[in-house]
């Protein structure tokens, strides 16, 4: 199970991450998990020595978060990657795909968040410029 | 001096798989190199929401076809320790006999690719005649030569007996005896070293700093590999992790080929040493809490974030593969570097885009 997790908000996640660099961490990775309908988990993961230690941090969906990619830089592709499957934006990324690392420009949905559905596309307003099979989603 | 812009990919006759790599070029000389993913994006963790917590085996294997062992190993150790499962000490030690021979192909493999990445056909063609011998092993002890669906939560669902055991001593004598042979080409040819030492090196820091995986990291001096954990049974085996310290494309490859005759000795330790015994634990309820897991793919250390909440399905499953965490190298390696050396530089990452799109 899960151990070393230690919580942290908006406002102290980059200077914790800046700590655990100077202690000797390697940045592993992110994961993010939706919580609900309105709350979004990351967990920052690193390791040192072949031990992990984990920041938590939960964010209502439609905050920005501020990257760590100007502490560790290899963070920058992951965050890429959960601003395109959860919808989060992260400020202050050191390259910034703008939602298309892994999605076309026309996507505007979060596709890994799970209390989002697609409208069937019986549905779709080919009228509106956003609409489209892959285009608007319903919030449920 | 004026620059260029090119694009080099997705599709290339030195790419197994699909990534584009933007290139500014002054003169042939790369100053900047910025990568582009997105080309075979499944979204396979979202099918924790339609396939239960054992359906997700058969979909975890199909993340990489060259590691499907070593994916379902990965998370069927995270469903393990969730559950409280205690794995039989039998399947433990399969469970590192598989792996490793997925190691041996994977590395074989890309060893030949890259010896392609270079134009060295014929020892292209040798490393892959090698690799028959592997995937026979495969499909003798399996059924399967790629995809081999051996492990199961609590377990493996094959066993081996003792003459497989043998037979398999016998075969990775002679392919000990080849890989020898050939190594002798590999890591001391005129051609071969012109083409890879010096190129894209890594410093022991950046490595560090950029969180790099597996052979690319220890690589450039950093002796790190998830089996030095002891999952599986390799807290009962003799294991030291590979390392070399100059950080570039000659010392990645000699990384992998060393790696080579380790699996080899790794199998041969297992297979000394394997108990008798039952191969799976029964396997009751539900998994619910959360956990990390991690283990050694060939191209490094994998990552399995699993949440579960106590239903048949998972809250959540991340998968954090080895090449998502060694592009960012790319970034390092590439500027400074001639624009024929790009296809010998980015395979010596062995990228595995399956793998990092999932």
């Amino acid at each position: 199970m899960l151990k070393d997790i230690f919580p942290v908000s908006i406002d102290t996640v980059v200077g914790e991450t800046a700590k655990i660099k100077v202690d000797g961490y390697r940045f592993v990775t992110i994961s993010c998990t939706a919580r609900d309908e309105n709350t979004l988990e990351i967990l920052y993961h690193f390791d040192k020595e072949l031990r992990l230690k984990h920041l938590r941090l939960t964010v209502l969906k439609d905050t920005a978060v501020p990257s760590i990619s100007a502490v560790y830089f290899a963070a920058f592709l992951v965050e890429n990657e959960i601003q395109d499957l959860f919808g989060i934006h992260f400020e202050g990324l050191a390259i910034d795909y703008d939602r298309t690392l892994y999605l076309d420009e026309e996507v505007t949905f979060a596709p890994f968040c799970k209390y989002t559905v697609m409208k069937s596309l019986n549905e779709v307003d080919p009228s509106t410029p956003e609409s489209g099979a892959m285009g608007k989603s319903k919030e449920l | 001096m004026l620059k260029t812009v090119i694009p080099f990919g997705p599709q290339h006759p030195v790419l197994p798989e699909p990534i584009h790599l933007t290139l500014t070029v002054e003169d042939e000389i790369i100053t900047e190199a910025f990568p582009a993913l997105g080309y075979i994006h499944r979204g396979l963790e979202k099918l924790v929401e339609i396939r239960d917590v054992h359906q997700m085996i058969q979909v975890v294997e199909r993340v990489c076809g060259i590691c499907s062992m070593i994916h379902a190993m990965c998370y069927c150790q995270g469903i393990e320790d969730i559950m409280g499962v205690e794995v039989p000490p039998r399947a433990e030690f399969l469970r590192v006999i598989w792996s490793e021979i997925h190691r041996m192909h994977s590395h074989l493999l890309w060893l030949g690719l890259f010896a392609d990445s270079f134009g060295f056909e014929s020892l292209f063609m040798q490393f892959w005649k090698i690799r028959e011998k592997i995937l026979d092993i495969d499909e003798a002890t399996t059924g399967n030569r790629i995809i081999v669906s051996v492990n199961d939560i609590g377990g493996v669902r094959r066993d081996m007996n003792s003459e497989q055991l043998q037979w398999m001593r016998v075969e990775l004598a002679e392919v000990e005896t080849e890989l020898k042979e050939l190594g002798k080409t590999l890591l001391g040819d005129y051609t071969v070293k012109k083409r890879t030492v010096g190129k894209g090196v890594i410093t022991k820091t950046q490595a560090y700093e950029l969180g790099l995986a597996g052979p690319t990291l220890r690589a450039s001096g950093v002796a790190q590999d998830m089996r030095m954990l002891g999952y599986a049974a390799f807290n009962q085996l003799a294991f030291e992790p590979v390392v070399e310290t100059e950080g570039d494309c000659y010392s990645r490859s000699k990384i992998r080929f060393r790696e080579l005759l380790q699996s080899i000795d790794l199998i041969r330790q297992a297979v000394a040493k394997i108990p008798p015994g039952e191969i799976k634990a029964k396997v009751r309820g539900r998994p619910d809490g959360e956990t990390v897991s991690r283990v050694e793919q060939p191209r490094g250390e994998l990552l399995y974030y699993i949440k579960a909440n106590g239903t048949k399905n998972l809250d959540r499953l991340r998968i954090r593969t080895p090449t998502f965490a060694n592009i960012p190298a790319l970034l390092s390696m590439l500027p400074g570097m001639w624009l024929s050396d790009v296809p010998v530089i980015v395979l010596s990452i062995d990228p595995c885009i399956s793998c990092t799109e999932r």
